[in-house]
């Protein structure tokens, strides 16, 4: 059998940062030198995990309730989709995420900053997308927090997204944002994304109709993997011979 | 024609990755004790020579049938002999840049242009000053012949950079995959 026919995941232009982004002073002595060599995809490139529930714990998509007592802060939701370019949902792939408190200090050895942990908060969270391809959190809004890439740097806050899509070439890591955050022109990697619309793409929206009276705000955060460039085969005729 | 929708650009994963990507079964492609299993160990290097301490490297592969659990596979998705295979690994780095997989070797693959792709791994690395992540594969050293076959590793002319990609037998009877993000001894990365 030699005729395979493989989707196609089109390169993406002037979506993702620079791996050398200077103004991010962490890039300078791990981004690669050498200009990335093309890569065609083939079998193991359009395939990847198809990891499900067996990664879920109980309370993993509700980050206010790991613990004996509630999260301190402001409670919100946070949901959307997670569609491939062409508009086509992916259901069943995992999202991690994690974030800091809602004093930006995260429950990490290495982070000490003057602010105080929650002992009722984690900031680890995990879900499954449905079968249109939505998930929702419960969590805290995290606060902003120092770092040292310069003279009073703070990251405007965020929380931290991992998807896998469908195939190892969608897979993708990143942060989510919130609308109108005044820390966003001195932030290099928010702006490491040059390119205006696509920086855009990482702010959440503010959304009132997810909102609950009385108990939290709603946030949508639709995620976009890059999609196959169209539906490549059919397969139903061919059986496996196994 | 539809218009396509804009991507979601990435991000880094900053130096708090631990809070819930490392998993307790991460390093496990197959269950510990699977027959024929190895241990892939490596450390990840900066443009210093210094240890990345927080990075998280990941591994995908077929199975020893080379064969993968996953629709987009045209020759049928095919249930793994090996009970337990996932195929994926998953280890953050220690604090000497360390990261270990236990796993099997993948079968050889046909590719659409009617060659054959040599036993790998395709490796990603999540680090903090990494805007995105960076990918390229780990070959096995005792395929000599299927390595100067395949595809992928035939493109690179430049035989030093060509050998990045090939792990190197270790004393405990696994293999060592060394990565370094840049300089002298960088590694072989992939525009996907
Ligand atoms: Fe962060």
């Amino acid at each position: 059998m030699t005729n395979l026919v493989l989707p196609n995941y089109p390169k993406l232009v002037g979506v993702h940062p620079d791996l050398d982004s200077p103004d991010y002073r962490g890039t300078t002595l791990r981004h690669p030198l050498r200009a990335p060599i093309d890569l065609p995809q083939r079998l193991t490139e359009v395939t990847g995990p198809l990891l499900g529930e067996g990664r879920l714990g109980a309370f993993d998509n509700d980050l206010t309730k790991q613990h004996d007592g509630e999260a301190q802060g402001q409670r919100i939701i946070v949901h959307g989709r997670v569609l491939d370019d062409g508009g086509k949902p992916l259901p069943a792939t995992l999202i991690e995420i994690w974030q800091a408190n809602a004093g930006g200090r995260y429950r990490h050895v290495v982070d000490n900053w003057p602010s105080p942990l929650d002992p009722n908060f984690t900031g680890l969270g995990r879900t499954l997308t449905d079968d249109a391809g939505r998930y929702q959190f419960t969590t805290v809004k995290p606060g902003a927090y120092p770092w040292r890439n310069n003279d009073n740097a703070w990251r405007p806050a965020h929380i931290h997204f991992s998807l896998f899509g469908r195939s190892f070439t969608q897979r993708l890591i990143t942060q989510m944002y919130f609308p109108d955050d005044p820390l966003f022109f001195q932030d290099p990697i928010f702006n490491s994304v040059r390119d205006e619309k696509a920086r855009q793409r990482l702010i959440s929206r503010y959304d009132h109709s997810a909102t609950i009276d009385h108990w939290a705000l709603g946030f949508e955060f639709d995620i976009v993997l890059r999609g196959a460039s169209s539906t490549p085969f059919e397969s139903a005729e061919e059986d496996d011979d196994e | 024609m539809s218009e396509r929708l804009g991507c979601t650009p990435s991000q880094t994963v900053g130096p708090y990755l631990h809070i819930v990507l490392p998993w307790s079964d991460g390093p496990f492609v197959v269950p510990d004790g699977t027959s024929g299993s190895f241990w892939v160990t490596g450390r990840v290097f900066d443009g210093n020579g210094d240890p990345v301490t927080d990075g998280l490297v990941e591994t995908w592969q077929a199975d020893p049938d080379g064969r993968f659990d996953h629709p987009d596979d045209p020759r049928g998705a095919t249930k793994p002999a090996i009970p337990g295979f996932r195929g994926f690994g998953r280890c953050a780095t220690g604090t000497d840049g360390e990261f270990a997989i236990l796993t099997v070797k993948p079968g050889p693959l046909p590719a659409d242009d009617g060659r054959t792709e040599a036993p790998h791994l395709d490796v990603s690395v999540f680090a903090r000053g990494l805007l995105n992540r960076v990918v390229t594969r780990m070959y096995f050293p005792d395929d000599v012949a299927a390595n100067d076959a395949d595809p992928v590793l035939a493109s690179i002319d430049d035989p030093q950079l060509r050998s990045t990609l090939i792990a190197i037998p270790n004393d405990e009877g696994g293999l060592r995959f060394d990565i370094h993000l840049q300089g002298a001894h960088e590694t072989a990365f992939f525009e996907l």
